[in-house]
């Protein structure tokens, strides 16, 4: 469903404040008082999503066997919490479990990488009437001051083009769709031109926004209004391109992230984070590991383990974690049956997420499968359940509506709900 | 007068006939006629096979962590267990009568191979990571072996002390092994880097073994390196076995190949290959006395092929019922062991096939009425 301001009511210019704050009235409003007590009164919270692109093996990461037929070569470690093993190829995450939760219960039966990735992202199936937004996209909306010059849904991708990708928020509003950073590089042009000095530059800028403002009064749409908003943040983003500059940090830092690309991304995530960004996603690529699957694994999750626990201890010493909501996702797992090529094919019925910080208890576990890793045998969980655990662990109440042209959409699948055990 | 030159040009064209190279003879064997004599079924997927010195048994390792040992005349089966994780190398010291094992789980574990209840006698951490190859010397006096810790270490039969180990390579270390003179050791990583050395750890040369590599940029990850290794008998030519020509790493798309190392000028003098493409990876590869060299390959099926060295095509290719992981030569040379995925350790008899399966006719289709 798309935002398309049909109605042409001021509501839609409402702002995360008077989202919030209930200043609005109607509209989105609607949700605002309950949650601006919890929302406004804490602490900046943040979100940072790491995702396993391609679907990390949950047998090699989070919920290891073993010993048995499906089991692989490796082997289980304990962790910094008694009681929970994890892989051997995650030696330094484990040394902070304590930090860390497990839901080891997940059934999202999807074995599809993009229906996948959907039902993680957005916390439902696909379905061909409705789009529904990111994760991103809603922290956006919920979280993001109207001054932060940091776009609310930043997405660090390993390659690809820096662009704005207004489908992500669905009926949200192309404002809150996510802007992705191609390779950690700073969106281009954040350097005023030598020839323009500040006097210059307000003035034009006057001239835009008396300009806009004369169009506004004719007609205003969904579109029109994240194309005046994208050109204000790019004024603010200018002020903060020094946040893109990982150069800044010191070396011997920047090499306990890694020099290798996923290293450099989680840097920039620390970076923007504690910059002021409200959500950043970065991706490390790649799990589709249908061949030599363990020697695959032994390479990228090399890159991955210590690098996360390097931004996890990052992140607390600079007292960023327990207000940041940290989760690390894939599309799905990988099937307990090892193929002919020694690979792990997808599997979307029995694998797991590990999250921690935010609104998360640390070292709990939920959920279970069996010896064998090829069913949930305790507390089954979906996409759905997830993405409710987040937004409640942010302070938000997921039972929640959002109001599009005054019509009640559900923040989270109302058929499913938090996963209790596991928030504080 | 014409010169020479001149009378090149204007000599009559004769068309060249290509002859269809005579079927390669190796006395008392035809491995072009190689044919299962005997199949061991293991309860998981097989990952490697050996056959012991004097070829009473034959040795696999499972995905169950464990090794077995198949007397091959009863096809009776010994359980071997001991490593926490799964095995790919094993060799023999015969003079000791002791089987090295080396697992993914760092260990090496020495085992009386010929008694009743095979069990650990010694058992050595080796390496940080997985051991993927080991390899005694001529003399039987010195295991080596190598880890994805990126060293190389020799040990002493039988003690398994350590005599000296070394950095060697900056990648996971896929195969190392003495040359027959037992003066040096050759090692491959996963970026198909060829080096050796000499016994105190001192490198001698390297040689890029390219065709063995990729760095698969859309998946982020190396594939390649050295997946067996074989000498000629008289060390002068260098076997290694993988995969080449890969589009994409995470589905295996790629060829199988094995390269061809002149051991006196390092370098590689012949790329063989399948005359029909094959998609996979040579799991195994072993020469064979008799001056062939055999391969085997897992990937889309199992193939078992022969090639003659000089030629980049294979002489011969067996279809297998399903992908292998290994071969193994017998010591009298006139079997092959492939172990497989499906969990079956299969014999394949190379001698002249004495009892052909006759050919039947073709069926004639009955005259319509």
């Amino acid at each position: 469903m798309n935002c398309n301001y049909a109605c042409k009511t001021v509501d839609h210019g409402v702002s995360r404040r008077a989202f919030l704050g209930g200043i609005g009235g109607l509209g989105l409003g609607a949700l605002a008082n309950p949650l601006a007590a919890k929302g406004l009164t804490v602490q900046q919270k943040r979100v940072l999503v790491v995702f396993l692109a391609g679907g990390v093996s949950q047998l090699e990461t989070w919920d290891p066997k073993p010993g048995v037929v499906t089991g692989g070569p490796f082997r289980a470690i304990p962790t910094s919490v008694p009681g929970i093993h994890i892989s051997e190829l995650l030696p330094y995450t484990a040394s902070w479990m304590h930090k860390l939760a497990l839901v080891r219960g997940i059934n999202t039966k999807e074995n599809d990488h993009g229906k996948g990735s959907y039902i993680m992202h957005t916390g439902r199936r696909q379905e061909p009437a409705n789009e529904y937004p990111h994760l991103g996209s809603v922290c956006s909306k919920l979280l993001t001051e109207d001054k932060n010059p940091l776009p609310g849904y930043l997405n660090i991708t390993p390659n690809g083009a820096g662009a704005q990708n207004s489908k992500d928020a669905a009926y949200l509003g192309p404002r809150f769709g996510s802007v992705s950073i191609s390779d950690g590089k700073a969106p281009a042009n954040l350097e005023k031109p030598g020839a323009i000095n500040s006097e210059a530059e307000m003035q034009r800028h006057l001239l835009r926004q008396n300009a806009n403002e004369r169009f506004y009064a004719r007609r205003k749409s969904a579109m029109t209004e994240a194309y005046t908003q994208t050109y204000d943040q790019a004024r603010m983003l200018m002020e903060k391109r020094g946040l893109f500059d990982i150069t800044s940090e010191s070396g011997k830092l920047a090499d306990r992230y890694g020099k290798h690309d996923f290293g450099r991304h989680c840097l920039l995530s620390r970076r923007l984070l504690e910059g002021g960004a409200t959500f950043v996603k970065v991706s490390h690529t790649n799990y589709d590991t249908h061949h030599e699957n363990f020697d695959f694994h032994i390479e990228q999750l090399g890159e991955f383990d210590r690098t996360f626990a390097t931004l996890l201890e990052d992140l607390d010493v600079r007292g960023l974690l327990d207000s940041t909501l940290v989760v690390v996702m894939s599309e799905f797992g990988r099937t307990p049956t090892i193929n002919r090529n020694y690979g792990r094919d997808h599997w979307g019925t029995a694998w797991s997420v590990a999250m921690g910080g935010c609104g998360i208890q640390k070292g709990a576990v939920v959920g279970k499968t069996n010896a064998t890793g090829t069913a949930v045998v305790d507390r089954e969980v979906n996409g759905g359940h997830l993405f409710h655990t987040y937004l409640k662990a942010l302070g938000f109440d997921s039972k929640k509506n959002f109001y599009v042209d005054q019509r009640p959409l559900p923040m989270a699948d109302p058929k499913a709900s938090p996963i209790e055990e596991i928030l504080l | 007068m014409q010169n020479d030159k001149d009378a090149k040009k204007e000599a009559p064209k004769t068309p060249e006939v290509v002859k269809p190279s005579p079927p390669p003879v190796f006395p008392g064997l035809d491995p072009a006629a190689a044919r299962q004599a005997k199949e061991f079924k293991h309860t998981t997927a097989l990952l490697a096979c050996r056959y012991e010195p004097a070829g009473k048994f034959l040795f696999t390792s499972g995905q169950d962590n464990t090794l077995q040992r198949w007397e091959i005349e009863t096809a009776k089966k010994t359980d071997m267990a001991g490593h926490s994780s799964w095995v790919r190398a094993m060799v023999f010291a015969p003079k000791e009568k002791l089987l090295f094992s080396g697992g993914y789980d760092g260990q090496i574990i020495s085992w009386n191979y010929e008694s009743a209840e095979p069990i650990p006698l010694r058992q050595v951490l080796a390496h940080q990571g997985w051991i993927r190859a080991l390899s005694v010397d001529p003399a039987g006096q010195k295991l080596v072996s190598c880890g994805n810790d990126g060293r190389i270490a020799i040990w002493s039969i039988p003690e398994l002390k350590p005599v000296h180990s070394w950095q060697a390579h900056e990648n996971h270390v896929y195969q190392v092994g003495f040359h027959p003179s037992g003066k040096e050791i050759v090692s491959v990583d996963l970026k198909g880097m060829v080096r050796i050395w000499d016994l105190t750890g001192k490198k001698i040369r390297e040689i890029e073994a390219k065709a063995l590599h990729k760095y698969d940029s859309g998946f982020g990850a190396d594939i390649g390196g050295a997946r067996s290794m074989a000498f000629s008998t008289d060390g002068t030519v260098l076997a290694l076995a993988g995969i080449t020509n890969v589009t994409n790493a995470f589905a295996g798309v790629g060829n199988p190949i094995i390269l061809l190392v002149d051991w006196a000028t390092g370098k590689i003098t012949k790329e063989l290959t399948s005359k029909e493409k094959f998609q996979g990876t040579m799991w195994g590869v072993a020469w064979h006395p008799a001056g062939f060299v055999a391969g085997t390959a897992g990937g889309n099926g199992g193939m078992l092929w022969f090639w003659k060295p000089d030629q980049a095509n294979e002489f011969a290719a067996i279809k297998l019922a399903d992908n292998a992981r290994d071969i193994s030569i017998a010591p009298n040379g006139k079997a092959i062991a492939i172990p497989s995925y499906g969990g079956f350790a299969r014999i394949f008899d190379i001698t002249p096939n004495l009892n052909p399966p006759k050919e039947t006719p073709p069926k004639v289709p009955p005259a319509k009425k």
